[in-house]
């Protein structure tokens, strides 16, 4: 186990920059899940921690040394792939075996080896089937073992739950978690889905267009957005974007509404309110919003009600019970502590 | 659940039901009117060419299929006939030499030109494919001069050097391992393995129907060849079975019988290599240890 530092990485590919300056400090032990649209590249990063590509510039450091030059194999890592990547001609046994191949303990360490980690991922009995005999979870299991059984500094997960189906997805999500918390390694791991991110990671890195965008605890991720890309991206829903304009203490929505965001901005200003539909609802007082009910999404604890604005549509939740019926005019209150502000231009947040 | 019933028959009723009897489909029949066609010009030459081996001389040019009075007399001359182990064996030792180097060298070749991405890669792809287009009639010149100055005439190894490695193999090879995916390859370089290992732990492994259908190809056209081994032999020793025998007779008078006769026993190691690659024939083995 070993901390990984990034320094500064740029990659290159003929004339695409497709990493800006990446700089980022995972702690020993610390599980970060790198997430963003597709080309954001995040891919990009965890091979070059890997060494399955070469960064145009910066430094990655693990455990204390710089390993640019470094082969994959003398790097410290293993690697679990999106496609699994197990070996279909190989048993179970030999699949997870083949981490220790180059090596150099002997026979029985390794057979001892393969035996805890199948141990460990409750697979002693599927050790002599062949990958076409298992399950996608069982197989996903086989390359999680097949790099855990070299006990390296840092794993790396290359977005490995895409492929499997949404209730195996959660029991795997859990698995990986529980197996985090038992083994205590440094985990990296990728992935498009905020859900993933949200649930499995100690650091989430938001990432678009070779760009860092904000780094941060879920709960920092969540309720403190960087930027717009990132209140957006976080949450599902994504946050309304209200647009207004500053104006004295407080915002004039375009939609008539005055809004007191509880900070002080430069008059005239334009910026985004957000709000998140969870914190948007029904309700005659601190109304800050008015529409028509659109379209809603009974389901059962709670209801989405889409209210159209003026132009704009905002997302808010309503009681499962008794919910606004569709064609319905109503008005939607937030807490103050709710709201978000930022700069329209640049999507930075203000408040 | 009476309803349910009539939904769903049982399996019972499902085996008693006898499948429609459906009017006979002018277009299947045609189909299968020229497929019989077809076979009937495939099954041809082998059946004559076995009715001829059991043919006495005198009823060779009698084109009937079943012999008046068959003879096994053709085949006891042939097998006792000790040149005919030489070729035996000589083109044994040939196709199979060959065809190792083959499923090797054209392997490694397509799997370099495939998975490493180099400068010029695709220059040195086109000058392969590009040798596919000359006809081997014109190399045959320049081979022979070759071997000459090297001094490998009537030789092994001035018979299999042209054909070691095949531009068509490369290619075969090099379209199979577009389809084995980099992660397998990545996988493989993070556990530990060398460039070379990985060619032949991982990725061989997963091309194997190609490397059978590259050996069933290769073994057969060496088995066949003839033009090259005919003009690089000298001595009847050196001769493969193709070059010995056509050497039965001569120009005025061609021993059809004992020529057949030498043809159908030397279809029986094709017939054995066919067998045992067939079986490794079989797609999807690659997909086994992906996304299920």
């Amino acid at each position: 186990m070993a901390d990984l530092i990034l320094r500064d990485l740029v990659k290159t590919y003929d004339k695409t920059q497709v990493l800006h300056g990446i700089s980022l400090n995972v702690h020993d032990g610390e599980f970060v899940v790198f997430v963003g649209p597709s080309g954001c590249g995040k891919s990009t990063t965890l091979r070059l921690i890997a060494g399955l590509e070469d960064a145009t510039s910066g430094d990655i450091e693990i455990g204390g040394r710089v390993v640019n030059n470094l082969e994959p194999k003398d790097r410290d890592i293993a690697m679990v792939f999106q496609n699994y990547a197990i070996y279909p001609h190989m048993t179970v046994r030999k699949n997870i075996g083949f981490g220790l191949r180059s090596s150099k303990k002997s026979r029985e360490e390794k057979n001892k080896r393969n035996e805890e980690v199948a141990d460990i991922l409750d697979m002693t009995e599927l050790l002599d089937r062949k990958p076409n005999q298992l399950s996608g979870g069982q197989r996903q299991r086989v390359a999680i073992g097949r790099a855990m059984v070299r006990d390296p500094a840092v794993f790396l997960f290359d977005e490995p739950l895409s492929n499997l189906d949404a209730q195996l997805r959660t029991q795997m999500r859990l698995e990986i978690k529980k197996l985090h918390q038992r083994v205590g390694s440094t985990i990296v791991f990728v992935t498009h889905d905020q859900v993933e991110a949200m649930t499995m990671a100690d650091r989430i890195v938001i990432m678009k267009d070779g760009f860092i965008q904000q780094v941060g605890t879920p709960a920092e991720v969540y309720h403190k957005p960087a930027n717009t890309f990132v209140a957006r991206f976080i949450g599902a829903p994504s946050m309304n974007m209200l647009p207004g304009r500053v104006n004295g203490g407080a915002v004039k929505l375009h939609s008539g509404f005055d809004i007191d965001v509880g900070g002080k901005l430069d008059a005239g200003r334009e910026v985004l309110v957000g709000v998140r539909p969870e914190d948007l609802h029904p309700n005659e007082e601190h109304a800050i919003l008015e529409g028509d009910v659109s379209v809603c999404e009974p389901l059962g604890h709670e209801t989405l009600i889409y209210v159209g604005t003026g132009g704009s549509e905002v997302i808010a939740k309503a009681d499962g019970r008794v919910p606004p019926k569709v064609g319905e005019r109503v008005r939607l209150s937030a807490l103050p502590e709710n709201l978000h502000v930022f700069d329209a231009k640049t999507g930075e947040a203000l408040v | 659940m009476a309803v349910v019933e009539e939904i769903r028959p049982t399996t019972d009723a499902l085996l008693k039901t006898k499948a429609p009897k459906r009017p006979a489909n002018m277009g299947q029949f045609l189909r299968w009117f020229f497929l019989f066609l077809g076979g009937i010009a495939m099954v041809m030459p082998i059946a004559f060419m076995i009715s001829t081996s059991l043919k006495w001389p005198h009823e060779v040019y009698n084109l009937r299929l079943i012999p008046e009075e068959p003879t096994i007399e053709n085949y006891t001359y042939v097998l006792e006939d000790g040149r005919f182990y030489w070729w035996f064996v000589n083109s044994i030792i040939i196709a199979l030499i060959t065809t190792v180097c083959n499923v090797i060298f054209d392997s490694l070749v397509g799997y370099t030109l495939c998975k490493f991405k180099f400068p010029g890669r695709y220059i040195v792809f086109i000058a392969i494919l590009s040798t596919l287009m000359i006809p081997t009639e014109m190399l045959v010149i320049p081979w022979y001069l070759m071997s000459q100055q090297f001094g490998w005439l009537d030789t092994y190894w001035g018979i299999m050097f042209p054909g070691l490695m095949t531009a068509f193999g490369t290619f075969l090879m090099k379209q199979f391992f577009e389809t084995v995916p980099d992660d397998f390859i990545e996988a493989a370089r993070i556990d530990g393995l060398n460039e070379l290992q990985i060619w032949w732990t991982v990725a061989m492994p997963l091309v194997k129907p190609a490397l059978a259908a590259l050996a069933i190809f290769v073994f057969l056209g060496n088995w066949t060849a003839f033009i090259w081994p005919l003009i690089v032999t000298n001595s009847v020793e050196m001769y493969t079975l193709p070059v010995g025998l056509s050497s039965f007779g001569d120009e005025a008078d061609v021993q059809w019988e004992l020529i057949m006769t030498g043809a159908a026993i030397s279809t029986i190691p094709t017939l054995i290599v066919f067998l045992i690659f067939q079986r490794f024939i079989i797609r999807g083995v690659v997909m086994a240890g992906l996304k299920g």
